[in-house]
């Protein structure tokens, strides 16, 4: 069972008050977060508050919500009412949402209990969290490695058990990559299946807002509730109906196809691991397809220059006028917001504006983004005919394990190579989850990536609970909670 | 000089749509707030938060282009054009670059030349720059006002050419209620392309831009003033340097703005927050049916139906509301010329500003000036009694009915008007003795006291007749 429904039955049974369970939490993240930096701001008072109120309904026996009472962690990217919200960059430290996300409004009115928010790459640009200006998160399976990125603090603190759930953003792989090394389930949803609204955007045709839970299960139960259409958000559409019916679905028949060019460069338990799942597959009654999917060899590039263009634009307005940081001396406008930026954002942050703009200067668009734009219809067009040869898709979520600490400082280039398993579906705009499927010598969990066709999250929501009942991998770690 | 040098100029015109909300977000786009009241996290792009496309915005841009006979694109889209500016909150305007809601539109101007119009685009409007106190603030009601850019081509000729040009396109903006055009709030501002080149030739010179010029005194100063610039330059054997300028009104000439605008690279881009504008013909269709009777339409009618001079007609097609009025009061009159030149003469010269004529800020409604205009036509009652009436209405807002007596409105026929004569002779006989002493001036006092006897319904020539009649020797 789902640690959602284990949690909302235990409240039910009075086996622990909302309160008694959100104590539990904020002591273990009081005691775990040092070891872990998965958040970087707790909200007590918030969670304490609302899970009072969760008491109180369950006082009179009033029925719960579907998340109603379970204490869990937005991504520092999702804006909070009267919560600071960084994106874990200097350039907005003390900045204080006047508006909540949606998806944050939904969830509050779910009686869902904020913790705190979790740490991210700085404007979630980074594959390890460690682009942070409060430092990467660590990986509760082993402290010397990295929980991934971006949403690397909510793998950790799920993974860690310092939230039962979290919401992440992904826009090249930011939830599945950090689910992969965190031994948990992450979701990308399609796009436009979860309103934008309140997510500060990195890269706005490619983010999408997902969960990251220790189950399929979970995620689609998070899933169900946050897939709303939102007139506030015009790529919005909303989820086609809910996925957790679905869990249940056998996969008699169901054609799993794998597309050759995921598994190129793989590290060789990475691919044991993906063929111990394809039997477990076959042993569900799945078909395995291989095909070749030659346009995934463009996605990297494609995904890297459009990300950054729409980085380097969406980023223009932290100028230091209106909020955020703003430097002290200054000799001008002009120069003071040359100067906040330059103090302000990170490294990889600038590399990416620089190379956004640079994209679409005049002179370069031509050869760079438009080329891009054109590939991202191959890349559309490639993934939709072979959606005519399978119902979903297995890939590596990552080619390789977690990442040692200050891996990804050494070479950019190299450190955006990791991505290239996860990058196709953003650049598709298609639903797909990681979960774990076993682990390397070292103990660290591989991941391996489901993907769906547009909307249909319920397909690879199902093959992953399948998958988890037949053959579970999950582990938990010695951190946080036990209930 | 210059007689040998022709003007060269195209025009940019921002229109700033009278919708009541901007154009991604629902705060009002009133005028004239305390600075940051009409404000939202969209509008000032606060992280996180996502522009949502008025439709109205796009039903008032397609209604512009069609009564600019343009093409409507039934698909297009919005991009980002991204500069650093306080006054731009995101960084970027979402405007249009290659997609354009309108294009290849024109407008014959009265010489009977055609300005071919390129385009017309949607877009946001930024915010305001406020200098006090030795500090710089920024307003940021206007942001995210929408706005339509109206770009013609290198059609115009002459200065009154582009006067013509944007008195037409203003007022067509008022007809279709898409923007109140208000220059001196800046809801119409022009920037004008201007070179110039000798007579004859076929080649363009090069070009300046004047930026963001919101009075016709000011377009017009600024483009004598560039064109003069220009040409001095050229007869000194010297190149125009293509460059944005600005004209400052003070000193009277134009000043480079930005040493290299060709620098400026916006980096446009398809907005990724925005889906495609889908527009089908069927809305293309009823747009165009709702499209009101425009000013040269109007101005047509008024001529042909109502007989007015051309330039009577013209003249009150630049007042909607004025002309309407009218429409109302004519209806019926068999001379609407007269009404028209009550409405023309006196009762504009009582509104006397430009703004009381666009509100038609008239006392009395249409009927009542229907209603003079037919006792005048039905001869009972003479031009100078309606003309004081009319000014009694003026001032009181009643109407005819209520200001005339019966008796004013008795027709004075010939048996009436021989006896009031004689009344007046009576009465005078100290003006008599003066005019039969050959003063012929002494006429006058009895003429007058029979027009006071009739309130001035009595015709004063017959009068003078049927008088010199009774007092000949
Ligand atoms: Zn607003």
């Amino acid at each position: 069972m789902g640690i959602i429904k284990t949690i909302q039955q235990k409240l039910m049974a009075g086996e622990f008050s909302c309160t008694e369970l959100t104590r539990a939490y904020l002591d273990a993240m009081e005691r775990d977060n040092g070891s872990l930096n998965a958040y970087v701001r707790a909200t007590p008072e918030d969670a304490l508050a609302a899970a009072a109120q969760v008491d109180q309904k369950l006082s009179v026996k009033e029925a719960l919500l579907p998340l109603e009472g379970v204490p869990m962690t937005l991504k520092d990217n999702l804006c909070t009412k009267g919560i600071e919200t960084t994106c874990c960059s200097n350039i907005l430290k003390g900045y204080v949402p006047i508006y909540n996300a949606t998806v944050w409004d939904i969830l509050q009115k779910q009686g869902a209990v904020l913790l705190g928010k979790t740490n991210m790459d700085e404007f979630a640009m980074g594959s390890s969290s460690e682009t942070s200006c409060f430092g990467g998160s660590l990986n509760p399976h082993d402290l010397s490695r990295v929980a991934g990125g971006s949403s690397g603090g909510v793998a950790s603190a799920v993974g860690g058990n310092l939230a039962a759930y979290g919401l992440g953003s992904d826009t090249g792989g930011s939830i599945r990559q950090p689910a992969s090394f965190c031994g948990v389930t992450g979701l990308k949803p399609t796009y436009g299946a979860v309103s934008r609204f309140g997510l500060v955007a990195y890269a706005s045709s490619l983010d999408q807002i997902g969960p990251i839970a220790p189950s399929a299960e979970d995620c689609a139960a998070v899933y169900d509730v946050i897939s709303q259409y939102d007139p506030m958000d015009s790529t919005s559409k909303g989820a086609l109906g809910p996925a957790s019916p679905h869990l249940e679905d056998g996969l008699r028949g169901v054609r799993i196809g794998v597309p050759e060019e995921y598994y190129d460069g793989v590290r060789p338990e990475v691919l044991s691991a993906l063929e111990n799942a394809m039997a477990v597959y076959r042993s569900l009654g799945a078909e395995i397809v291989p095909f070749s999917l030659p346009e995934l060899k463009y996605a990297l590039p494609v995904y890297y220059i459009l990300a950054c263009a729409e980085a380097a634009s969406n980023l223009g307005r932290y100028d230091g006028i209106r909020y955020g940081y703003r430097t002290e001396h200054y000799n001008g406008v002009h120069d003071m917001v040359c100067r906040t930026r330059s103090e302000g954002f990170g490294k990889e942050v600038q590399r990416r504006i620089l190379l956004g703009n640079y994209v679409l200067s005049s002179g370069y668009y031509d050869a760079y983004y438009k080329k891009a734009q054109g590939l991202r219809g191959a890349i559309v067009k490639g993934f939709h005919q072979a959606f005519g040869k399978c119902d979903i898709m297995l890939a590596p979520t990552v080619p390789m394990t977690a990442f040692p600490l200050n891996f990804t400082g050494a070479d950019p280039v190299e450190t955006y190579l990791t991505d290239i398993c996860t990058v196709p579906v953003n650049i598709a705009g298609l639903p797909a989850l990681s979960t774990p499927c076993g682990c390397d010598q070292d103990g660290l969990p591989i991941g391996m990536q489901l993907i769906g066709n547009t909307f249909c999250e319920n397909t690879i929501l199902a093959a992953a609970h399948q998958y988890e009942k037949a053959a579970g991998q999950y582990r938990r770690t010695k951190w946080g909670v036990s209930l | 000089m210059s007689r040998e040098y022709e003007l060269v100029a195209g025009l940019e015109t921002h229109v700033e749509l009278s919708t009541k909300t901007k154009i991604f977000c629902s705060c009002t786009t009133a005028f004239g707030s305390e600075p940051n009241t009409h404000c939202c996290p969209v509008c000032i792009g606060l992280p996180g938060t996502l522009p949502k496309l008025n439709r109205q915005v796009v039903r008032s841009a397609i209604r512009a282009g069609l009564a600019l006979d343009c093409q409507i694109s039934e698909i297009s889209k919005m991009d980002r054009k991204n500069y650093v500016y306080p006054d731009l909150p995101k960084a970027y305007q979402i405007s249009q670059f290659d997609k354009p809601l309108c294009r290849d539109g024109s407008m014959e101007l009265s010489n009977g030349r055609v300005i071919r119009i390129n385009r017309i685009h949607i877009e946001e409007d930024a915010g305001k720059l406020v200098h006090e106190q030795g500090d710089t603030f920024v307003d940021y009601n206007r942001g995210g006002v929408p706005l339509i850019e109206i770009v013609t081509e290198p059609d115009f000729r002459s200065i009154d050419e582009v006067k013509e040009y944007v008195e037409r396109l203003q007022l067509t903006m008022k007809y279709l209620g898409v923007s109140d055009c208000k220059m001196e709030e800046g809801s119409l501002r022009c920037d004008v392309n201007i070179s110039v080149r000798p007579k004859g030739s076929a080649a363009f010179g090069t070009r300046t831009e004047i930026k963001n010029m919101n009075s016709f005194t000011y377009i017009a100063r600024a483009m004598e003033y560039e064109f003069s610039r220009q040409v001095e330059l050229l007869e000194a054997g010297e190149t125009v340097v293509q460059e944005t300028l600005r004209y400052d009104v003070a000193a009277g000439v134009t000043e480079s703005m930005r040493g290299k605008e060709d620098a400026q690279d916006y980096r446009y881009f398809r907005d990724p927050d925005l889906v495609t504008i889908l527009t089908t013909g069927e809305e293309i269709e009823q747009l165009r049916a709702s499209l009101p009777e425009l000013p040269a339409q109007k101005a047509a009618r008024f001529a042909g139906q109502y007989g007015l001079s051309p330039a009577d007609a013209a003249l009150l097609a630049r007042y909607p509301r004025c002309a309407d009025y009218f429409d109302e009061a004519a209806a019926g009159l068999a001379k609407p010329k007269t009404a028209a030149n009550f409405l023309i003469g006196q009762v504009f010269s009582r509104l006397g500003s430009e703004s009381a004529k666009e509100a038609c800020a008239i006392p009395f409604d249409a009927k009542a000036l229907h209603d003079l205009a037919a006792l005048v036509e039905e001869g009972k009652i003479n031009m100078g009694l309606a003309k004081s009436t009319l000014e009694k209405m003026l001032d009181s807002g009643k109407g005819p009915g209520e200001l005339l007596s019966a008796a004013d409105m008795e027709a004075v026929d010939d048996a009436k008007l021989t006896e009031l004569c004689r009344a007046a002779i009576e009465a005078d006989p100290k003006a008599v003795e003066g005019y039969l002493g050959g003063k012929e001036k002494a006429l006058q006092a009895l003429i007058g006291a029979v027009m006071r006897a009739t309130r001035g319904r009595a015709n004063a020539a017959a009068a003078e007749k049927v008088l010199k009649g009774l007092l000949q020797p």
